[in-house]
């Protein structure tokens, strides 16, 4: 076996954090994803106008930007607003909010794009049906639109989230305690550094196949409903 | 907000997008041109020729670009090997690791734009190809390349895109890049706010630029294809 100089259990202490980071982006993602794709679909102009500089933003900016942008820039924010209401005390936000926002945010701008392509695809017709069955607009949403959208929005979504789980990497340079954190750490005492970022990048390839796996799966569950003939 | 102090540092952050942008270039030639052989080789029907891309293009495109920096520049210098090699004035600069590192990412991202426009290239054509008499090197030279380069732009377009945006890592390697020197500018002002917002402007122009760019180069490489791709509202 590979020496790991009892730096193992540090490792995959880090990975739990990756993988909760990377779970809790995805949440965010998912919810800002769904509003902009409505945001962009809606017959508001001011909402189509805010989705859009929303979408062209996050997307056109690095990931490490963003996060350091959340990171220094939420805390002189929060600080100003705090002001405001005369709370002069030092605010700080931690690096796993700060990447949960900023991995969020950029997960849902891509996933804006994913989820207004799939609620595109679903014919009028399903929505008129559900309208005729007498369902209002939250019924008709859960029930009829939500299934067909969250089918063809998953192989894009999936996609995404591969990304993601890359991209929690970079939340480490703030200083959260993931795989990557964990690497430097180990790497710094020890001074073998081919080691242990291949050992990471393993750590990570492995993280990618399960979610490769689980995506699949889902895939499958979310089509059982289309028959094959 | 202060924005006197991004006029200040305006020309010191330009400083750092024109290293950002020759990070870009550089590496999307030296990816691109590594990308064709891994792209072929990958759809080879001989197994073990096959076997070889894909790994390599599975690690590449499984594992965060950060890791794949750290491990080409700190990683190379735990090895004696490499120090006392030719490779170490080369392996020891931060810029060329950099290079390697992101040439190694983007190739085994363009590796498989390569491979499914290649593939997406209707049977028939290579059968026409066949009945002319061309050999394999004509066909591909005269046929399935140039094919392939029109349906791989917007992809590739893309792909720049997304080098753009992960060049920001060559600042965690002490490059001056766009991030870099955003990083090192704020660290003497402390005006996180004005500075990022700053850089941040910068590099969605530059990819307004490149996206406006290859809109010209696609309508330029497709245009035998005519009206078709002329898009007709269907009104009515």
């Amino acid at each position: 076996m590979i020496d790991l100089h009892g730096f193992g259990h540090q490792l995959l202490q880090g990975a739990l954090v990756t993988v909760e980071l990377a779970l809790a982006s995805l949440v965010v993602g998912l919810v800002l994803g769904l509003l902009g794709a409505a945001a962009k679909l809606s017959s508001i102009k001011p909402l189509q106008w805010i989705a859009n500089i929303y979408t062209t933003l996050i997307r056109g900016i690095p990931e490490l930007l963003t996060v350091l942008i959340i990171y220094f820039g939420a805390t002189s924010v929060l600080m100003a607003i705090a002001s405001v209401f005369g709370y002069d005390k030092y605010i700080e936000i931690g690096p796993f909010a700060a990447g949960v926002t900023a991995l969020g945010l950029t997960f849902g701008a891509y996933a804006t794009e994913v989820f207004r392509g799939a609620l595109q695809s679903i014919p009028k017709g399903q929505d008129e049906a559900a309208v005729a069955l007498g369902m209002g607009p939250a019924r008709k949403f859960y029930r009829i639109i939500l299934p067909q959208v969250w089918r063809i929005a998953l192989p894009g979504l999936g996609n995404l989230f591969l990304v993601l789980l890359k991209d929690t990497a970079l939340v480490s340079i703030v200083g959260l305690e993931d795989i990557m954190r964990k690497a430097n750490i180990a790497v710094s005492s020890t001074k073998q550094a081919f080691l242990f970022y291949l050992v990471a990048a393993f750590m990570y390839l492995a993280l990618t196949v399960v979610s490769m796996v689980v995506v699949s799966y889902l895939e499958k569950r979310a089509r059982r409903g289309l028959t094959r003939g | 907000m202060d924005f006197s102090v991004i006029v200040e540092y305006f020309p010191r952050l330009l400083e750092g997008a024109w290293v950002s942008l020759q990070l870009v270039i550089l590496s999307i030639v030296l990816g691109g041109a590594l990308a064709l052989p891994v792209a072929l080789a990958r759809i080879s029907p001989v197994l073990w020729i096959r076997a070889v891309p894909f790994a390599y293009i599975f690690f590449f495109r499984g594992t965060p670009l950060l890791v794949q920096i750290f491990l080409v520049y700190y990683g190379a210098s735990q090895f004696d090997a490499v120090r006392d090699s030719f490779l170490w004035p080369i392996l020891r600069e931060p810029f060329w690791c950099a290079i390697i590192a992101f040439t190694l990412n983007t190739s085994a991202y363009t590796a498989e734009i390569f491979r499914g426009a290649i593939q997406a290239i209707p049977q028939g054509e290579v059968e026409a190809c066949k009945v002319v008499g061309m050999s394999k090197a004509q066909m591909y030279r005269r046929v399935l390349l140039p094919r392939a380069f029109g349906i791989v732009l917007p992809a590739y377009g893309n792909e720049i895109i997304l080098m753009l945006k992960g060049s920001a890592l060559a600042s965690t390697i002490t490059i001056l890049d766009l991030t870099g020197m955003a990083r090192t500018i704020i660290a003497r002002t402390y005006t996180p706010m004005e500075i990022f917002l700053a850089a941040g402007v910068i590099y969605l122009a530059i990819s307004i630029v490149i996206i406006a760019i290859f809109r010209q180069i696609e309508k330029r490489q497709n245009r035998y294809l005519g009206t078709v791709s002329i898009k007709v509202p269907n009104k009515g």
